[in-house]
């Protein structure tokens, strides 16, 4: 059994619902407004008065609830394995409950969660031009949302949270994404439109299978308390089934090949931060799913199952770095090298071993700093000249000394260059499949001279070459409000790349924990 | 049981029934211009009625007219919900009839007898009764669909409703008699005893299949639907509000009661109709609504795919399904109130638009309407945190709990797929370019009913599930 420390003070819930405080505060402010007959707000003062009363609240929220994390840190004790900080109310009935807290496995997330957010908010601050009180809304809802999935002990409310957090999303790319227009089955829809419905149907149909999956859990197991359940022994031929449940809804959010084609579609018409959410927390909840469900849960199937992820990993990794090679849309690019970075997540995950987890977490972490940034670097030059076009860049390193610095720290970083971040977990992962079996790292090590490849002929054709292009001669380097997140996430970035320890100190006595029960399960079932 | 101790026990229905005569007469008398007041007078008898079946005698089931009906916690929980959402709508089309110059009293008269028919329904446990109380509620139906006279579209509305409504009442008639005739009893307790002892016979299936299809079609489930989205379509709007919340759970949990008190024991025999009508209804409810253009009809197709799920608690046959049945049918009454309630507020000088488009840009527009509808498309939807999620996993988790693995999975598939055009409406609301405005001045009551429904299902019943689930549980507990 998995030891449960609760705690007297609500410290988690705090943490979930304070985004949501910001919201409705503003909400209140927005109702408060007088509105004329078209529903504008008749005085363009008090109009502009709301929107910066909005970005000044959602800033302030969120950089509260980041110090509230840091406090919730500072309570958690990382020497122990087990669930910490637990809370537990009764919700539906007295087995379906509100129930909280983290291990070292979802305290590192909780965290990137909320150090993302206030970045977020940073980077919309003047690239976000209408509607900016709905925005900043969206996006401290969307926080509660998104801490709320790591954070829960219960299925249930997982699940509440999980596919709660579509609704905010696409509201974001459907009323702030970009411009242009896409035929789909003979309808004409703003491609937005078409991405934000794309982002929602898959997920919800791969999420809905899993609501599936959880109602026979329930049924059997009585409970969707999240301990109980892993605790809990599936028989071996149910376990292939739930499996498969989970497997629909966390491959379609990681996204793995060959369900990842919403993605590039939503990142590329999301605005700025709604790629950075994307891409650093949004995806992460699949790999969370597949670590805190499919392993523990159904080790049996997950075994059995291995084989397949390590090939559509691999075929990930491989095949949408060749596709990345060829995209002529920076956010394009950045989104399909996330699919393959995830490939090397999934492969780590699955190989079981205690590098191979550690490395999946890692890289998941240190793809939420860089891949996050790099979204940011885009949205630097898009704020200035509107086109995500590789082409219609060129010599930027003229004019943008240090955005071309910090651009090619994050290229680098995605490459996995040996100090940053993105390093130690792409070795981590390939040491574990190593372990498993030699092929499977032989081809992944592929991916990384293909991430060289596609990453260092993005920053050439932007950053190198002659200034040639008119528009380009007057272009501004990076103010303060678009270095000072950058450099921040720099920082971590290289912190982690030297220094790893820490942040795998904490993964240790959890994953740890998973391993001892995984292996056991694994000797109990005969394989 | 003496004759006054059993009429105690029918005060709910000896007041609305009395009533509405009442009110008839006073409506002869008074004329078009008390129409007003005989409205409120009819909310208050309804009014009346819910403190009767909440506060009233205290036994908790009681067998009256010789088994013809019964009072226990399943018929309660029933007329409750019957009475509020019929009294809600009648407070809603006040505005509406008055614009349109419809306001006469026979209106509200005839829901409240509407609802007297209801009220027999969910407790009948007799086939008499249970055609009599049907039939009492579809005649006052037939008469308010086509209540606007002299629009082509609200006759044809009713003349449709009423000749399909009079087959599927045939239907009705003659699988009753087959079961009389191959049970000999028309009481539900009776005829489940016989047919645990003689084990299903042919005859007594075959009665079943015409009693199934005369109910599906009150519940307007697939394939027995046609009519419901010219009903709706053409009937005044208001009474599209009414039709489609209180009488498809009157309907419904006369559904549940026939099924599962009068043949438990041959579940074998009818849950895969049953299954197989709730995959109907779900593949045209999401299938048929994709291509709507006009709200109403999208409505009643979103309605006939709701039917659908709540089958899906019927089909399992079990004291969950029925619990299922009632939480996801009570959810689906406050959705559409709601719903609704924001259609009847789609007005521009001019009079009323029913057209998708015209929602367009609506949360720059009217941001409270535009956010009210969001949170009841996503509840319709059934996504989470909503409470039509808390719903639809009932009936699914019913449906997997006896084994039907295959039924909820294709209702999930089901909800994906209408998860399509619940998004269209929201996708126009907030995506599209702004038509021109509403009428900001709608009404007290269409605006705090929005707003009661939309609150009720984000974010209040999402904290407070709890109780409604244990109230739903207790009352399908009775019925076993």
């Amino acid at each position: 059994m998995i030891e449960q420390l609760h705690s007297d003070q609500p410290w988690l819930s705090l943490l979930t619902f304070a985004p949501l405080i910001g919201a409705l505060s503003i909400i209140l402010r927005r109702m408060m407004s007088r509105t004329d007959e078209n529903g504008a707000i008749a005085d363009p003062r008090e109009q502009a008065q709301i929107e910066n009363n909005a970005r000044w609240i959602a800033l302030g929220i969120t950089s509260l609830t980041f110090l509230v994390s840091l406090g919730v840190y500072a309570l958690y004790d990382p020497s122990r394995a087990g669930y910490q900080l637990v809370e537990e109310i009764p919700w539906l009935n007295d087995s379906i409950k509100y129930k909280m807290g983290v291990d070292g496995i979802s305290i590192l997330f909780v965290l990137l969660t909320t150090f993302i957010m206030p970045i977020c908010i940073l980077a919309s601050w003047n690239s976000i031009k209408s509607r900016v009180a709905d925005y900043m809304i969206a996006f401290l809802i969307l926080e509660t949302l998104m801490i709320g999935v790591f954070v829960s002990l219960d299925l249930f409310l997982f699940y509440f949270f999980f596919e709660g957090s579509l609704i905010p999303m696409f509201l974001i790319i459907g009323v702030w994404g970009s411009k242009g227009t896409k035929e789909f089955a003979g309808v004409s829809m703003p491609s937005r439109v078409y991405a934000a419905l794309k982002f929602f149907l898959f997920t919800l149909l791969g999420s809905l299978l899993l609501l599936v999956a959880m109602a026979w859990m329930y049924a059997q197991a009585g409970t969707t308390d999240i301990p109980a359940l892993q605790g809990y022994e599936f028989p071996a031929g149910a376990q292939k089934w739930l499996w498969l449940a989970f497997f629909a809804s966390f491959a379609v959010k990681m996204p793995m090949w060959p369900v990842h084609t919403w993605l590039p579609d939503a990142h590329v018409q999301a605005p700025t931060a709604g790629s950075v959410v994307l891409a650093a927390i949004l995806l992460k909840m699949g790999g969370y799913g597949f670590l805190r469900f499919s392993l523990p849960m159904f080790p049996l199937a997950s075994a059995d199952f291995a084989p397949l992820i390590y090939a559509l990993s691999i075929i990930a990794i491989i095949y949408t770095s060749l596709v990345a090679l060829a995209q002529e849309d920076m956010k394009k690019l950045i989104a399909y090298s996330s699919v393959a970075h995830m490939g090397f997540v999934t492969m780590g995950i699955f190989t079981g071993t205690q590098q191979g987890i550690e490395g999946g977490l890692f890289q998941m972490l240190s793809h939420g700093f860089i891949s996050g940034a790099l979204f940011l670097c885009v949205g630097v030059v898009y704020d200035r000249m509107h086109t995500r076009e590789i082409a219609a860049y060129g010599g930027l390193v003229h004019r943008m000394p240090l955005y071309a610095f910090l651009f090619l720290f994050f290229t680098l970083g995605n490459v996995g260059l040996p100090g940053t971040s993105g390093f130690v977990g792409e070795i981590l992962a390939m040491t574990g499949a190593f372990k498993v079996n030699s092929w499977i790292a032989f081809f992944a090590a592929f991916g990384v001279i293909l991430s060289a490849a596609y990453a260092l002929r993005l920053y050439r054709q932007v950053m190198y070459g002659e200034l040639t292009k008119e528009a380009l001669m007057a272009i501004p380097d990076l103010n303060w409000r678009e270095w000072l997140p950058l450099g921040l996430l720099m920082l971590f970035a290289l912190f982690l790349g030297f220094n790893p320890g820490p942040a795998l100190s904490v993964f240790t006595p959890a994953v740890e924990l998973l391993i001892s029960n995984y292996d056991a399960a694994l000797a109990a079932g005969g394989r | 049981m003496g004759i006054f101790e059993t009429l105690s026990f029918a005060l709910p229905e000896l007041v609305l029934v009395i009533g509405a005569m009442g009110l008839l007469i006073a409506g002869v008398f008074l004329g078009d211009s008390a129409a007003k007041h005989i409205s409120l007078a009819s909310v208050g008898l309804l009014l009346i009625a819910i403190i009767l079946v909440i506060f009233g005698p205290g036994a908790p089931t009681a067998s009256l007219f010789d088994g013809a009906f019964r009072i226990d916690a399943f018929s309660d929980f029933a007329k409750v919900i019957v009475f509020a959402a019929a009294a809600v709508a009648i407070l809603m089309s006040d505005r509406f009839l008055g614009g349109e110059e419809l306001g006469r009293p026979e209106y509200p008269v005839l829901i409240v007898l509407a609802v007297f028919g209801m009220s027999l329904m969910v407790s009948a446990t007799d086939l008499i009764s249970l055609y009599m109380g049907v039939e009492t509620q579809s005649l006052a139906l037939y008469i308010l669909a086509a209540f606007n006279r002299d629009s082509r579209r609200s006759t044809e509305a009713g003349l449709k409703y009423f000749v399909l409504g009079a087959l599927s009442s045939c239907l009705l008639l003659y699988g009753a008699s087959l079961i009389y005739g191959f049970t000999g009893a028309t009481s539900f307790e009776a005829i489940a005893s016989v047919a645990k002892a003689s084990d299903a016979n042919i005859g007594l299936v075959i009665g079943l299949v015409f009693l199934i299809s005369g109910l599906a079609f009150k519940v307007s489930a697939a394939p027995f639907h046609m009519w419901t989205p010219d009903v709706y379509e053409g009937a005044p709007t208001p009474v599209t509000a009414f039709f489609a919340a209180a009488p498809k759970l009157a309907a419904m949990a006369l559904f549940v009661r026939t099924m599962v008190t009068s043949f438990p024991d041959v579940i074998d025999d009818w849950r895969p109709i049953i299954a197989l009508i709730a995959v109907a209804s779900m593949a045209v409810g999401a299938f048929s609504a994709i291509v709507q253009t006009n709200i109403k009809r999208l409505m009643a197709y979103s309605s006939i795919g709701h039917m659908g799920y709540a089958l899906i608690g019927l089909a399992a046959g079990t004291s969950s399904g029925a619990s299922a049945v009632l939480i996801y049918m009570s959810v689906y009454v406050l959705m559409t109130i709601g719903a609704f309630a924001c259609v009847l507020m789609m007005r521009r000088r001019g009079g009323m638009t029913e057209n998708i488009a015209d929602l367009s840009g609506l949360s720059r527009t009217n941001m409270p309407l535009a956010l009210i509808l969001t949170i009841l498309m996503f509840s319709l939807a059934g996504v989470p945190p909503t409470a039509g999620f808390f719903g639809k996993w009932y009936v699914f988790l019913a449906a997997v709990d006896t084994g039907m693995i295959w039924l909820a999975v294709a209702g999930v598939i089901a909800s994906a797929i209408s998860a399509y055009y619940y998004l269209r409406i929201i996708w126009f609301m907030w995506f599209d370019e702004p038509a021109p405005a509403f009428e900001r001045d709608t009404g007290p009551v269409l605006r705090f009913a929005a707003w009661a429904c939309a609150l009720l299902m984000f974010p209040i019943l999402t904290v407070f599930m709890g109780p409604l689930i244990k109230t739903a549980e207790w009352a399908a507990a009775s019925l076993f």
